[in-house]
């Protein structure tokens, strides 16, 4: 009887060491996961720090922070819309927009958008090859975009266009200044996210940090959307 | 491990991944699970689909050239909003993410549009 008794506490005292060991390799494979970057499938190369509603916190935050960026530039383009016709005769929209250059400097963004959820699918196939080459052609497109509104600011600037000409110039060009430091600090996400990867730096998931650079390139695209329609095509 | 699994259901899932063969697209959608329903689109129709937004911001471009009287602004704010919807819901995958990444989003666009709209409606911007 005691013999029995005595195996059940030995079997119950076993349990429990178990249990802390399982405790134990779970903490550890969790650091591990969380720097050797190749599965991306648990939940610990998410960054292990999900919320109560099983979701990752940095999809969270990144979605929260995009939301709060709609408030940003809604003010910027509302600021625009109102100041638009308060300009001197001469320079105004209709002496200064050429719309074919902006439309090309469009079409480049939004095939950049292309190119980053291209990336965004090799990132989830682990192909790290073809990721980085996306990340790069998305970079050099944003580059590109970025090229063409230097060239577009230093224009109109000639054309007697400064920051304080007017109202309608002040709107103009903090709204789409705003616009390019975006796209700007984007590709410098992007940069940094190929250097990681190509030096394997990443601790977590992969693609997961691809799809969050992703998220934040895509938004910037949706802006220039609204603002190419809403600034350069429908008439002040 | 036993004791852990009923209370984390993410053991589960790091159970299954191993077996998962790497590389595979529907591997990419199981890993995803704990962010919703996460569909990803193969890398054709991703093409598909910008070829779809680069035709519209030509037609966009079209229309802005062309005299389509009262129809232009409605037109061009109607396009505007289909190029901005299909990025959000297909490069953003929101149409297949989970519903709190939606809400987050949209309340954010909402109240953006609200606001603002509200703040034009007090400086007479529609009546000018």
């Amino acid at each position: 009887m005691s013999d029995t008794k005595d195996d059940v506490v030995k079997e119950t005292i076993q349990d429990a060491i178990e249990i802390v060991k399982d405790h134990a390799n779970d903490d550890h494979d969790h650091d591990v996961h969380a720097g050797d970057n190749g599965d991306h499938g648990d939940h610990g190369d998410h960054g292990g720090h999900h919320t109560s509603l099983g979701l990752s916190n940095t999809k969270l935050a990144m979605w929260l922070f995009l939301g709060s960026e709609c408030l940003l530039f809604g003010g910027l383009i509302s600021t625009y819309m109102l100041y638009r016709n308060r300009h001197s005769e001469d320079v105004g929209p209709d002496q200064l927009w050429d719309i074919p250059f902006t439309s090309a400097s469009s079409f480049v963004l939004l095939m950049s958008s292309l190119t980053m959820v291209l990336a965004v699918s090799a990132a989830n196939r682990k192909d790290d090859r073809n990721t980085k080459l996306w990340l790069v052609v998305t970079a050099v497109l944003g580059g590109l975009f970025v090229s063409g509104q230097v060239y577009e600011f230093t224009t109109f600037y000639r054309e007697g266009l400064g920051y304080t000409e007017s109202l309608f110039a002040s709107s103009f060009y903090t709204l789409t200044g705003f616009h390019g430091v975006h796209v700007s600090v984007g590709i410098i996400m992007l940069m940094a996210t190929m250097g990681m990867i190509a030096k394997n730096k990443i601790s977590g998931d992969k693609a997961e940090t691809v799809e969050m650079v992703g998220l934040y390139w895509h938004f910037v695209d949706v802006v220039w959307i609204i603002i190419f329609t809403l600034v350069y095509l429908i008439p002040a | 491990m036993d004791v852990d699994a009923p209370t984390t259901p993410e053991v589960e899932v790091e159970h299954d991944d191993p077996d998962a063969p790497a590389g595979v697209a529907a591997s990419a959608g199981d890993d995803h699970d704990d962010h919703g329903d996460h569909e990803h689109l193969s890398d054709n129709k991703y093409i598909v689909i910008a070829v779809i937004l680069a035709v519209i911001t030509a037609a966009e471009v079209a229309a802005s050239y062309i005299d389509l009287g009262p129809a232009f602004i409605p037109l061009l704010l109607f396009m505007m909003a289909i190029k901005f919807f299909v990025v959000v819901s297909y490069f953003m995958h929101l149409k297949f993410d989970n519903n709190v990444f939606k809400r987050l989003f949209y309340t954010g666009l909402f109240l953006a549009v609200f606001v603002y709209v509200v703040a034009l409606l007090t400086f007479r911007f529609f009546e000018s």
